[in-house]
């Protein structure tokens, strides 16, 4: 445990904790009779408060604070839960996310609560609070008795005395009166009452503050001292004199038991920095390529203990890294259950009724894929609530359900995860994509394009069919956005609609960005990896056949055009061509290239090392991976070389 | 000898700092996330000092104070529950369940340190 900052600590805590309110919340706005999901709700803003409190964000205190009360009346039933205030209170979930990230506007923050206040009024009774008494100074009689379970609560009764004596002269007499005969005593029991005389200039407070855990259920009278009459005063009968002796307050209102809210039912967890894990994985990483060093230098020799040594560690080292990957798996729930508060805010703006449905939830894909899947999923959402979704009225119309229904899942498939948002709305409209193509220049006016190759359009940089722009989409990104964030994560994205019936849109996305299956190939002296998940064939090109489409750099594969770049001429490598080259067909999407190597190595999995911050701007290679041997293999950037190739051909084509 | 003392709470940033507090005043600290978790470790051991939150998940802090107060071995452990000013019916409550006193949030770490001297027997 070191980097010990409470205050950091706070904050992750605070976003934790703001999301489970905002869950809860939105659970509420279905079920608003369920206690529980209140008792959730306040359960979080209290912690929140209380916290927020201790680590100085006062104005976050101050002001969860009101929600919490408001909260609290209802949990009470004093207020019930409505629909306007589960509203209200999910602003004012934002606007403390922004509090404690520093960076609310104050007016902001006051108009939330007047609608809160609003809010709460619909449906108030009023209280009013109880003010404290004054001081008062001079010496003191006293006159106490503990509460009998007061030992076994932990209270020390000598650590009161000393208490006692520590504010001023005090002189303190045991009263035995109480005691009960000798089968009655039960030694747990505190029947010894004292009387005190306390002499000094000393607050009524600072008395008071010495039994401050005890006052409630103790007898005890506080009675100045007036000295004159000291002889006289009978402390134990002077009660009118002092406003003291306070029975077990308050009826309490039952609480809901809370073991029914088990809201995450969590085992052991420690929290763990993601960079730590990240240095795990280099570490694992550097062992693999180690241990993959031993194993040809044991396959060379003939120590045969050498090479079951070395068997051993590849084992392990294999274990070693799958774990490894497990540990940086987190369930696509927290990502899908973002999408819940979306959804909410999508339904007021657009005033349709949407339905949000999960599924796969469970299923586990790295972290950091997890977390920069956030934004492209929020515009594929955002874009299709836009486009597709229909008027309720239209919907019925249609023979569909009022509620417009989208449906967020995932699963595994082989080393990849699926995550498909289906809706049930109109479904693009391809006769309005070719439109729009058209006027953009993207395709020829008639021209034969395939309905799979007009969806694919959506994706081309600054093609958007939006009549005009909304709220909803106009961020001024288009899904080609969407489409470059899904590839940098080497994953695929594939666009599925039937007019009328709904669309679907699926993401293909490797578990992990960490480790990648490629194909190992030779380029002049260069060993450079294609990740495999692109490869869609190997052909040979045979020198003849080289030569013949020397001037134009595509081949003919099954009737389609495909243009095909050469990688020893693209690296400049200066070396002569192999006799037989190969063409690695490489494709993402509907679009596919050749890429010209010399030799196809093999089937290679290996751990991606980040290129050099020098380097990192060179367009082809998305990394670098270390072989068996020890030397470098860059790892080829599928989506640039395809991006390259196009302007290449295309000038290629014009000038020929 | 260094009083030990065990606090339970949910959440992890006040946990840390009522540990940095208390291990500063020379104390033993051991750490519990849930009251579930802190009736587990306090459970056949005795310590000096329990000071806790009420609401948590699992277990709150009432039914662990309960459930701890049952036990003979835990008679006469002072227990400290957090809470705020918001929370007088809580403290009755807490008071009922066998708590010895409380503390009321936002506080000080001389606060805290504070209350643990006043029902730590010296």
């Amino acid at each position: 445990m070191s980097g010990e900052d409470p205050t950091a600590a706070f904050r992750i805590e605070a976003g934790e904790l703001l999301e489970q309110v905002e869950q809860g919340l939105l659970d509420l706005g279905h079920r608003l009779d369920d206690m529980n999901l209140v008792n959730a709700v306040f359960r979080g803003l209290h912690t929140l408060k209380g916290s927020g409190a201790m680590f100085g964000f006062d104005a976050l205190a101050a002001f969860t604070h009101h929600c919490e009360s408001a909260f609290d009346r209802v949990r009470k039933g004093d207020v019930r839960a409505t629909p306007d205030l589960v509203s209200v209170i999910l602003s004012a979930a934002d606007h403390m996310r922004a509090l404690v990230d520093g960076d609310a506007p104050a007016a902001h923050g006051q108009a939330i609560l007047d609608r809160l206040a609003t809010a709460v009024d619909a449906a108030a009774g009023i209280s009013a609070p109880v003010a404290a008494p004054a001081p008062r100074k001079q010496g003191w009689i006293l006159s106490f008795r503990l509460p009998p379970d007061a030992m076994a609560n932990g209270t020390s009764p000598l650590a009161l005395l000393d208490e006692l004596r520590e504010l001023g002269e005090a002189t303190i007499v045991a009263t035995f009166d109480k005691l009960p005969a000798l089968d009655d005593l039960n030694p747990g029991h505190c029947f010894v009452g004292w009387d005190c005389t306390l002499i000094g200039d000393i607050s009524r407070e600072a008395i008071e503050d010495v039994f401050l855990f005890v006052m409630d259920d103790m007898d005890i009278t506080i009675a100045p001292l007036a000295v004159e009459e000291a002889g006289e005063a009978d402390v134990a009968a002077a009660p009118e004199q002092a406003p003291v002796v306070v029975d077990a307050p308050v009826a309490a209102n039952d609480i809901t038991p809370r073991a029914a809210s088990a809201n995450r039912a969590q085992g052991e967890h420690v929290r763990v920095p993601a960079e730590r894990l990240d240095e795990l994985m280099d570490r694992v990483g550097e062992l693999v390529i180690a241990q993959s060093r031993l194993s040809q230098l044991a396959g060379h020799g003939h120590d045969l203990s050498l090479r079951s040594v070395s068997e051993e560690i590849e084992r392990l080292a294999g274990e070693m890294r799958d774990t490894m990957m497990i540990l940086r798996m987190v369930p696509v729930s927290t990502l899908f259950g973002r999408f819940r508060r979306l959804i909410h805010d999508l339904a007021n703006e657009t005033g349709k009724a949407i339905e949000l449905v999960t599924e796969g939830e469970t299923t586990e894909v790295d972290k950091t894929v997890i977390e920069r899947l956030f934004d492209p999923l929020v515009h594929i959402i955002r874009n299709s609530c836009d486009h597709g979704l229909e008027k309720a009225e239209d919907r019925i119309a249609a023979g569909k359900s009022a509620n417009g229904v989208i449906r967020l899942s995932a699963h595994q498939a082989g080393g990849e995860v699926l995550i498909t948002i289906t809706d049930d709305w109109r479904g693009i409209d391809v006769e309005r994509v070719r439109a729009k193509a058209e006027a953009n220049g993207l395709i020829q006016p008639g021209q034969v394009v395939s309905e799979d190759e007009l969806l694919g359009l959506i994706f081309h940089p600054g093609f958007s069919t939006a009549a005009q722009v909304t709220n909803l989409s106009g961020r001024g990104v288009g899904m080609d956005v969407v489409k470059r964030t899904i590839e940098s994560l080497r994953g695929s994205i594939d666009v599925k609609s039937v007019s009328g019936q709904g669309s679907t849109i699926t993401l293909r996305i490797p578990l992990t960005l960490a480790i990648i299956e490629g194909l190992l190939v030779r380029v002049g002296e260069g060993r450079y990896v294609i990740p495999l998940a692109a490869v869609e064939e190997c052909l040979e090109l045979s020198l003849e056949e080289d030569l013949r489409s020397r001037g134009r750099s595509i081949i003919t594969l099954r009737e389609r055009l495909v243009p095909f770049l050469r990688l020893r001429d693209l690296f400049e490598t200066g070396t002569k061509p192999d006799t037989y080259q190969k063409i690695v067909v490489v494709g993402t999407g509907a679009e596919r290239v050749g890429l010209v190597v010399d030799q196809i190595v093999g089937n290679h999995q290996t751990v991606i090392k980040a290129m050099s911050p020098l380097h990192r701007n060179v367009a082809a290679f998305a990394g670098a991976t270390i072989l068996g041997d020890g030397s470098v293999a860059l790892i080829l950037d599928i989506a640039q070389l395809i991006a390259m190739s196009q302007p290449r051909e295309e000038r290629r084509l014009a000038a020929g | 000898m260094t009083a030990s003392i065990l606090t339970v709470d949910d959440s992890a940033s006040l946990r840390m700092a009522i540990r940095i507090a208390l291990t500063g005043a020379g104390y033993t600290v051991t750490e519990a996330a849930d009251g579930a978790e802190g009736l587990a470790k306090a459970t056949g051991t005795r310590f000096d000092l329990i000071v806790t939150d009420l609401n948590m998940p699992n277990m709150d802090g009432l039914e662990m104070i309960r459930a701890l107060r049952q036990q003979p071995a835990q008679a006469g452990v002072p227990i400290i529950f957090l809470t705020t000013e918001s929370d007088d019916s809580m403290k009755a409550q807490a008071k009922a369940a066998g708590a010895t006193g409380w503390l009321v949030k936002p506080f000080q770490p001389e606060q805290l340190i504070r209350v643990a001297q006043k029902v730590l027997a010296r």
